[in-house]
């Protein structure tokens, strides 16, 4: 890690590793109806990284490359979403870092294609083999307190914990799980990944405490992909304000407002 | 001399690098990756590297995704 970085304190910007984001929010570059509106989706969103997945180049045609869509600016975070052994994730992870010269991935194993939930025991084994080859690993992983103490110990950057299951847009499923994650480790760098379905689900997500969300569904099947980026974006702020500034305290009953002494009789 | 690239057989002639396949499918060298039976090959190896019968390649790019 760099001096600059260690300056930062991770109250003011998103840290990974050595990266440095003012934005809290990354998104995926799947589902949208176009290139144009993925384009605009991302410059709206603010978002300074965002994830591509590795697959076979076609051999029955020639293709640009679908990074000349992207903006320049973007960091990528390459993923292995589609893999469901830690082997397979692991060759992914390398092919990506061969051709995209970076240290991140985004570490995806998946258990089960009805709920794609993660296989967690395949996640953990492949994220100790990537962080031995020097990767920067963001493991995506179910909202297990025990096995996000698991990754952090095996050198995860950061830990993606699920909100709800990818591509649901259910929203928050499990407040107290990632409000337990974030109290039990205030140092790891957690971000909210999956689940996310609207502008509140967000805020909610960073009201908890998440130092960021990664999402890609809610604003490409939005009908108005830029517009939602944008919500997403305030959303994200608005959240993170709320953590930083503290919320009162619930009550269940009652508590006025206005002085109770000096009302007219 | 028949490879498999991408799972799909293919025939060719003569005893090719990995550098000349890359060339014969026309694809760009840029952004993609290749392995030969499961080992990445680093870009700077693949004129170096010759095909041998049964390899096992597979030529990678980048699409849009998010998760799954």
């Amino acid at each position: 890690m760099s001096s600059a970085v260690t300056a930062v304190s991770r109250e003011e910007k998103l840290i990974v590793a050595s990266h440095v984001f003012s934005s809290r929010l990354i998104i995926g570059t799947g589902k949208y109806r176009s290139h144009e509106e993925m384009r605009s989706a991302h410059n709206a969103s603010g978002a300074e990284m965002v994830t591509v997945a590795v697959r076979r180049v076609p051999l029955d045609r020639s293709r640009e490359s679908f990074l000349d869509y992207l903006n320049p600016a973007l960091q990528i975070l390459p993923n292995t979403a589609g893999c469901y052994t830690a082997e397979d994730s692991v060759r992914t992870a390398r092919l990506a870092r061969e051709a995209l010269q970076t240290d991140l991935v985004k570490l995806e194993v998946i258990g089960d294609q009805t709920t794609l939930f993660p296989d967690n025991e395949q996640t953990l084994e492949a994220a100790r083999v990537l962080v031995k080859e020097g990767f920067v690993v963001l493991p995506y992983f179910s909202d297990d307190l025990i096995m996000a103490k698991k990754l952090l110990d095996a050198g995860c950057a950061a830990i993606m914990p699920l909100a709800a299951p990818i591509g649901s847009g259910l929203g928050v499923q499990n407040p107290a799980n990632l409000r337990i994650m974030r109290e039990q480790l205030p140092d790891a760098t957690i971000i909210v990944d999956a689940g996310v379905g609207t502008a509140s689900d967000a805020a909610i997500a960073m009201e908890l405490g998440a130092d960021g969300v990664l999402m890609n569904t809610a604003i490409a099947e939005a009908k108005d992909p830029a517009k939602m980026a944008t919500a997403m974006k305030l959303a994200i702020e608005a959240g993170r304000l709320a953590y930083l500034a503290g919320r009162m305290p619930k009550r269940l009953y009652a508590s006025a407002s206005s002085p109770l002494a000096g009302v007219i009789k | 001399m028949k490879v498999f690239v991408n799972g799909e057989s293919r025939e060719l002639s003569g005893s090719p690098s990995l550098a000349d396949l890359i060339t014969q499918l026309e694809l760009p060298a840029t952004r993609i990756a290749v392995e030969l039976n499961r080992e990445v090959v680093r870009r700077n190896d693949w004129s170096g590297t010759m095909l041998h019968e049964n390899d096992r390649v597979e030529i990678v790019h980048f699409v849009g995704g998010g998760a799954d």
